[in-house]
């Protein structure tokens, strides 16, 4: 916000609250025409995202919030986006909902309008309840919520208009919701002994307090002074006294209100169609079906469609035709025509120049391989296949110490494991968010290396099996001993399975587009750093000698000394190293066990600088540098491993 | 007629002998007893059982007897493991002590407790007691455990046994709340359950804390 906003009292906010996977951020989207991610996959949204907007000639401020179920926070997303309402003075709060499951989610707009929240409720992607035969009265619905009320279908720009207007006529109403007398009069014995000033409604902090809920606790505790202690101690007696049942007892009350509102509002027609998503829908989550299922997306998405088209048939194209016979020649020729200087030259056009090494693999190697598995990733998500992936593995990821809810992180890392440590926070406790960015810092190789290390080992047979087997050895291995060794509760898994779509082209597009800005504008500046870097290392000597101190280690693993290059570029990152491997390959430099030990290590090996920035921010100093420890110590040792096995056993 | 603990033992092993493994009669040795044994007299004395040589048979006087004292362990059973969750040898050995105090209709208020269970935790039968029958005629549904429905069938949530507040917070924000209908669609490799129009996914232990009133076929 600019000073001048503050000035005037700053602008509007709109806050958009609601449940996973109900439209949130497409409403976000065509309010303020900017784009954050939408997908089929419950918790996208994991940061609040601000935009603008100008409606009726003024201007508004935006804020999606990450998905939550009710105002009593579980996760820390839902955390966050509490925290919006607490802290922020909203012109409006949009609760969006899924029109098809008006009844599950009215009891979220009840405690907000019990907040004393400026409210407006959105029945959205009213299209598809239509379709299973729903009729919904908004009107009647608006006048017996007291509050207005839009039916809309946002993401097929249906009501818009009408939101919009909403937003500009709101104005607050009242609306209380009784519950029955002896809870009512609980509340009261709460709320009788609260005068502080707090932004929402008594009541509705009074029963979060009775559920015990610590930021309220705090935040009464702050509002109160020296009434805080006889507070606490009514809500002692109050909790001691329903301590069968104060959690359901809220809850159904809220559902019988909630009943009575919906009377006459919601009709059903019976009979519909049990469609073909329905049925590939069931198919996905047998494990029968669903394996084989699993095993052609993988085949399709990842190694033909990201392996073969991105990494084989573009980085031939961009790097193999454009870059090797026209760009880089012609680059070279013209500084070595007008540039006197032998430092310059290096630092542009030599072996780590910025534009033979930096561009040349960020643009041609990189930005393909990425870019197509951000299409692939798009679509599936988008499908709603991941909630089903999440269900089908959740027994296998029960034994690691994660639960189903880590596929979505996981199959994120095979992109980029930056953007999927970031995405970890989504996990619900701390131990299952460490341990998952251990297992994606160690065993998850991005799509970038990925793509390179496919092409590499694709011309020694056994080879890319190996790697495979290593792989998910070590990754089912290390989970399954971690997971032992740290302590903490087991996850539990719950989830909600939104219904199959087709993916929408144009989201797909601007999605995979968005995250490659992202990862473009990320990585392209630690590209020309790492160019920089081994350009001076180059010219003082001290790549040179660097290598030398890594030659032991090297020689340990059965590798050739020029792999220590490969290894301290891959430090800058993952898929730099990986890249760097290629090159060797091509000079003939590496037999076939040398090639795939080198491979394996490089890929369980210290993750790029990216990542561990990421993870130092996410995670803290004191994890992210055990993590850091581990992974190279566990790198290195199964390198040694691998390298003694192959060659005692002469798989290869 | 009620006999001493010690008769109650033996009956109860006559009758695994006998009823559910086909012989005809039991050597004092599988009952663990000798023939001076005080429970044999007491049982001799009321013409529950009689002695052919080295070997007990059970009369017809005491097979209601026996049926009932076997129900009555087994339900001790039931109760120990599933609603008092102690488990293994120290739940089998106050299941034994806690039969004997099942007399005078306690059995049938435990019975109607556990919704009439069939099995004990091991698998054995239980036998049908008059409270199991009279749910039968009448159509009686209980409530069970969602992990106890076959894919396909429907319910209607009778309460939520979550012990962890949060995750009864979790089941409730998703709109499993008692009185809502569901229908369970699959049990591997986790519990699906469509709720309203949505579907959500669980974990069995999870599952297991869901409890269902089957609806009546």
């Amino acid at each position: 916000m600019t000073p001048l906003h503050k000035e005037f009292g700053g602008e509007k906010k709109i806050v958009l609250v609601g449940c996973p996977n109900v439209g949130k951020s497409v409403v976000f989207n065509s309010l303020t025409g900017a784009y954050t991610t939408v997908s089929n996959y419950p918790g996208t949204s994991v940061e609040v995202s601000r935009g603008h907007c100008q409606i009726a000639g003024e201007q508004y401020q935006v804020l999606d919030t990450p998905g939550m179920y009710s105002l009593l926070p579980i996760t820390e997303e839902e955390r966050v986006g509490r925290r919006i309402l607490f802290e922020e003075d909203p012109h409006v709060v949009i609760h969006v909902v899924d029109a098809r499951n008006l009844e599950r989610m009215l009891p979220m707009t009840i405690q907000l309008i019990e907040a004393g929240l400026p409210v407006l409720l959105l029945v959205n992607i009213i299209d598809e309840a239509e379709r299973i035969g729903m009729r919904i009265d908004i009107a009647l619905l608006d006048e017996k919520l007291g509050i207005p009320v839009v039916g809309a279908a946002i993401g097929r720009k249906r009501g818009l208009r009408e939101l919009r207007q909403a937003i500009a006529d709101y104005r607050p109403r009242r609306a209380t919701f009784s519950y029955a007398a002896d809870l009512e009069r609980d509340i009261q014995r709460v709320t009788g002994l609260m005068h502080g000033k707090y932004r929402l409604e008594c009541r509705s902090l009074a029963l979060m307090l009775m559920q015990r809920d610590e930021e309220v606790q705090k935040m009464v505790l702050a509002g109160e002074g020296e009434r805080a202690a006889g507070i606490a101690e009514m809500v002692n007696i109050v909790v001691f006294e329903r301590r069968v049942d104060l959690h359901l007892r809220i809850s159904l009350e809220r559902k019988r209100i909630c009943k009575g509102l919906l009377d006459g509002v919601v009709s059903l027609r019976e009979g519909g169609r049990p469609a073909f998503a329905e049925r590939l829908s069931a198919l996905t989550m047998n494990p029968w079906t669903g394996v084989p299922l699993l095993l052609l997306v993988l085949y399709f998405g990842l190694y033909k469609f990201v392996g073969g088209f991105g990494a084989g048939t573009v980085v031939d194209l961009l790097e193999g035709t454009i870059f090797e016979e026209h760009l880089n020649p012609w680059a070279i020729a013209w500084f070595e025509q007008h540039v006197p200087w032998y430092w310059l030259r290096e630092l542009v056009v030599g072996e780590y120049g910025l534009f033979t090494l930096g561009v040349r693999y960020a643009v041609a190697i990189i930005l393909p391989i990425v870019g197509t598995f951000f299409i692939a990733f798009a679509m599936i998500e988008d499908s709603g296949y991941f909630p089903r992936l999440a269900m089908l593995v959740d027994r296998v990821f029960k034994r690691i110490g994660l639960n189903g809810r880590a596929v979505i992180p996981m199959v994120l890392g095979f992109g980029c494991d930056t953007m999927a440590t970031v995405v970890t926070r989504t996990l619900e406790t701390v131990r299952e968010r460490i341990l998952a960015t251990l297992l994606l810092t160690l065993a998850i190789p991005c799509s970038a290396q990925m793509g390179v290390i496919l092409g590499l080992l694709s011309g020694v047979p056994g080879a890319l099996a190996v790697w495979i087997a290593s792989l998910t050895g070590i990754f089912l291995l290390v989970g399954l001993l971690a997971a032992r060794v740290m302590p903490g509760e087991r996850p539990m898994f719950y989830m909600e399975i939104p219904p199959m779509r087709l993916p929408q082209p144009r989201n797909v597009l601007v999605k995979t587009l968005t995250r490659m800005q992202w990862y473009f504008l990320e990585i392209f500046p630690l590209f020309m750093i790492a160019s920089v870097l081994l350009w001076a290392g180059k010219l003082s000597g001290a790549l040179g000698w660097l290598v030398d101190v890594m030659q032991p280690v090297m020689h340990l693993l059965g590798l050739p000394k020029e792999t220590a290059a490969a290894f301290i570029i891959g430090f800058f990152r993952r898929d730099f190293g990986a890249a760097g491997l290629y090159d060797l390959q091509t000079n003939g430099l590496l037999s076939p066990v040398q090639l795939t030990v080198a491979a394996v290590t490089l890929t369980l090996f210290v993750p790029c600088v990216a990542q561990f920035l990421v993870m130092k921010k996410e995670r803290g100093w004191k994890v992210s540098l055990i993590i850091f420890v581990v992974v190279t110590a566990l790198a290195f040792s199964v390198g040694f491993g691998l390298n003694r096995l192959l060659l005692v056993t002469g798989i290869l | 007629m009620r006999v001493s603990a010690k008769a109650e033992e033996i009956l109860e092993a006559l009758w695994i002998v006998t009823e559910e493994q086909g012989a005809v009669a039991a050597d004092f040795a599988a009952l663990g007893i000798e023939a001076n044994d005080q429970g044999l007299a007491e049982l001799l004395g009321v013409a529950y059982v009689e002695v052919l040589g080295e070997r007990v048979r059970l009369r017809p006087e005491g097979r209601d007897e026996a049926r009932m004292t076997v129900r009555r362990h087994r339900l001790a059973e039931r109760l120990m493991m599933d609603i008092l969750d102690i488990q293994g040898p120290p739940g089998d050995d106050r299941a034994c002590e806690f039969e004997h105090l099942l007399h005078h209709g306690v059995d049938t208020k435990i019975c109607t407790l556990l919704n009439h269970p069939t099995t004990c935790p091991h698998g054995k039968p239980i036998p049908s007691g008059s409270c199991c029958e009279q749910a039968r005629a009448n159509g009686e549904v209980g409530v069970v455990a969602l992990t106890e429905l076959k894919p396909g069938d429907p319910g209607e949530i009778a309460y939520l046994a979550a012990g962890d507040v949060r995750k009864m917070q979790k089941l409730m924000s998703m709109g499993v709340l008692p009185g809502t209908s569901v229908k369970l669609l699959r049990t591997y490799p986790s519990y699906i359950f469509k709720v309203g129009q949505s579907e959500f996914a669980v974990d069995e232990e999870l599952a297991r804390e869901i409890f269902v009133r089957k609806e009546v076929e």
